[in-house]
């Protein structure tokens, strides 16, 4: 029941996207996503899936294996298809009762559906190619300037990667809980619900007990080892730029450049062509590419 | 020098009310004093609410006593300058294994205690892969520690405090969540640590087997010590012992009655063979 929690899972192989330092694959990631917000046309997902696609070879992760990942986010695309296809205004094609479908709606509805598979398959990427630990470490050198600010961002770090110890810990006694309940007659699986969420007050108190007395636990042990805090504290494997680290972060302020040039000058191309073939063939065929 | 050296120390819980005002008072030490010598194996025994974790949180400078002094290799647990050098001098190893690893990767979590000391990145590398090869754990050190058995996870947590070179090393109970096989697995890593490594050991347990190749005993009860010695002077006590609610082991028992009874062999047993030896001798 709990046991297919994996949180920031992550797929061991020997590739240049493993080894890339985590701020470059989240700052990566992180404008990546942001450039497919930016323009909605054909040519700038065009270009966005190459990148991708090329990243995809690079990670040596099957294919198979990061697609599963989507399958969780099937419902929110098919949601997205419906609505931007029954809901955007345009030039109307069929109609019935609220509902209209436009071909700029079917336009929307796919390019929807590209932004989500790009947004989805990077972010997975991400995870999938960088440990836990190198994750937290990351995030942490990325934020440390907002210490100015007194934002305990060590201790973030810190709780962050403690978490991540604790969920498989956790989800095996929740586990272990629900079986022992059950075995008393809790009705975990009833189809009633009510039965459900009264069961669920015999899993969650000792859930909570046992989660208290670990941190308890933790805190004890952590403080005999010699912890206070960030400052002074060194690392086994510190956060250091390669050379492969700053060729991809020329590899994506090219990305960025490419994408926000095509973009303007599409989107002006397209308006100002537009203007001249609405409504032939030529037209047709701009307003679906751009 | 002596290692630890505790002076009438008494250490008291206490519990107060929303105002603030104390609402009861638990004496857990009641004026313990106990030398233990460098490079020696120490056990401390005792049932269930002895006191001895109270004690063992004492020479980490945990707890600090209510009255009565811990020096821990000379330095005065009080002294607040001394803080970190003394919860590097006095290791700590507790019970429960997973609750104590902090890293994800077992040779991040045995870095954990030379990073919060700040040692060189190569240098810390250096430790972590000695302190793994001394507990037999280099092949784990890429491995997430919920892999592992609870002896390992055990011997994951020793390395953590070996990486940061201690002189004594406290145990509380570290066996108590293990099997059999996992309990053996940590006993002699001890020893191998206590022999090889010269490291002070002072293990907490309530397992009187796991006693049996210290230098010294020491049996708490209700706050106290109630009794010290070899484990020989110790065990042949058994009435005393199990007057304190500690199970002799069975080998010592059977022995003991035997000897009661008459029969021509030492008082005390500490082991199958000593008593295979000892009947062989009488026929
Ligand atoms: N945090 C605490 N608050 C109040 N009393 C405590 C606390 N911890 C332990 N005690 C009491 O102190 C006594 C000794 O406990 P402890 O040192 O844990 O014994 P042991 O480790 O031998 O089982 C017990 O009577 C226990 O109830
Ligand atoms: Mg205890």
């Amino acid at each position: 029941m709990f046991k297919d929690v994996t949180l920031g899972q992550y797929y061991q192989a020997d590739s240049v996207i493993h080894r890339l330092d985590p701020r470059v694959k989240l700052a990566g990631t992180f404008l990546y996503m942001i450039s497919l917000f930016v323009f909605n046309n054909i040519i700038c997902y065009l270009v966005s899936a190459i990148l991708l696609a090329v990243v995809i070879i690079l990670c040596r992760v099957p294919v198979g294996y990061m697609l599963k990942g989507l399958r969780a986010v099937l419902f929110i695309m098919i949601f997205a298809v419906v609505f931007n296809v029954l809901f955007t205004e345009g030039d109307i094609i069929w109609e019935f009762w609220i509902f209209h479908v436009s071909a700029k709606g079917i336009k929307m509805a796919i390019l929807m559906v590209i932004r989500l598979f790009l947004l989805i398959v990077s972010a997975s990427i991400m995870t999938l190619t960088t440990t836990p630990n190198r994750l937290t470490d990351g995030l942490e050198m990325i934020f440390r300037p907002l210490k100015i600010f007194k934002v305990p961002v060590h201790e973030f770090a810190m709780m962050m990667s403690i978490a991540l110890r604790f969920i498989p810990i956790l989800s095996e006694e929740a586990d272990k809980i629900v079986k022992a309940q059950t075995a008393r007659g809790a009705k975990f699986d009833s189809k009633k619900l009510t039965d459900r969420v009264k069961s669920l007050i015999p899993l969650i108190v000792p859930l909570f007990i046992s989660a208290f007395r670990r941190a308890s636990d933790l805190a004890l042990a952590m403080e005999a080892r010699g912890y206070h805090g960030g400052d002074g504290r060194t690392k086994l494997y510190p956060l250091k730029y390669a050379a492969r680290d700053y060729i991809s972060y020329a590899v994506l302020l090219l990305y960025i450049g490419a994408i926000v040039s095509l973009g303007i000058t599409f989107s002006r191309l397209t308006a100002f062509l537009l203007q001249f073939f609405a409504g032939s063939h030529l037209g047709t065929v701009l307003f679906w590419l751009f | 020098m002596d290692i630890i050296k505790a002076e009438n120390l008494i250490f008291e819980y206490k519990r107060r009310d929303e105002d603030g005002n104390i609402e009861s008072v638990e004496r857990a030490l009641d004026n313990v004093s106990l030398d233990v010598k460098e490079g020696d194996f120490i056990s401390i025994l005792g049932a269930n609410g002895s006191g001895k974790s109270t004690f063992a949180k004492h020479l980490n400078a945990i707890l600090l006593p209510t009255e009565g002094t811990v020096w821990v290799d000379g330095m005065d647990s009080k002294d607040e300058d001394k803080l970190f050098t003394i919860r590097q001098t006095a290791g700590m190893v507790f019970q429960n294994p997973d609750n104590q690893i902090i890293g994800q990767v077992v040779e991040e979590d045995v870095a954990f205690g030379p990073e919060n000391m700040g040692i060189p990145t190569e240098q810390l590398r250096e430790r972590v892969d000695e302190a793994l090869k001394t507990l037999g754990m280099m092949e784990f050190s890429k491995k997430s520690p919920n892999r592992l058995s609870g002896g390992q996870k055990q011997r994951v947590s020793i390395a953590g405090v070996l990486a940061m070179h201690p002189k004594c090393i406290v145990l509380d109970e570290p066996t108590a969540m293990l099997d059999p096989a996992g309990r053996k697995e940590v006993i002699r890593a001890l020893r191998a640590l206590n022999e090889v490594e010269k490291i002070t050991i002072i293990l907490i347990t309530h397992y009187m087997e796991e006693t049996i190749y210290s230098d010294k005993i020491f049996v708490m009860n209700k706050g106290k010590i109630a009794m010290e010695g070899t484990p020989r002077e110790v065990f042949k006590r058994v009435e005393e012992l199990e007057e304190y609610k500690l199970e002799v082991p069975k080998i010592t028992l059977l022995a003991h009655e035997l000897w009661k009874k008459g029969i021509d062999i030492p008082e005390c047993i500490l082991s199958d063979k000593e008593l295979a030896e000892a009947l062989k001798k009488l026929v």
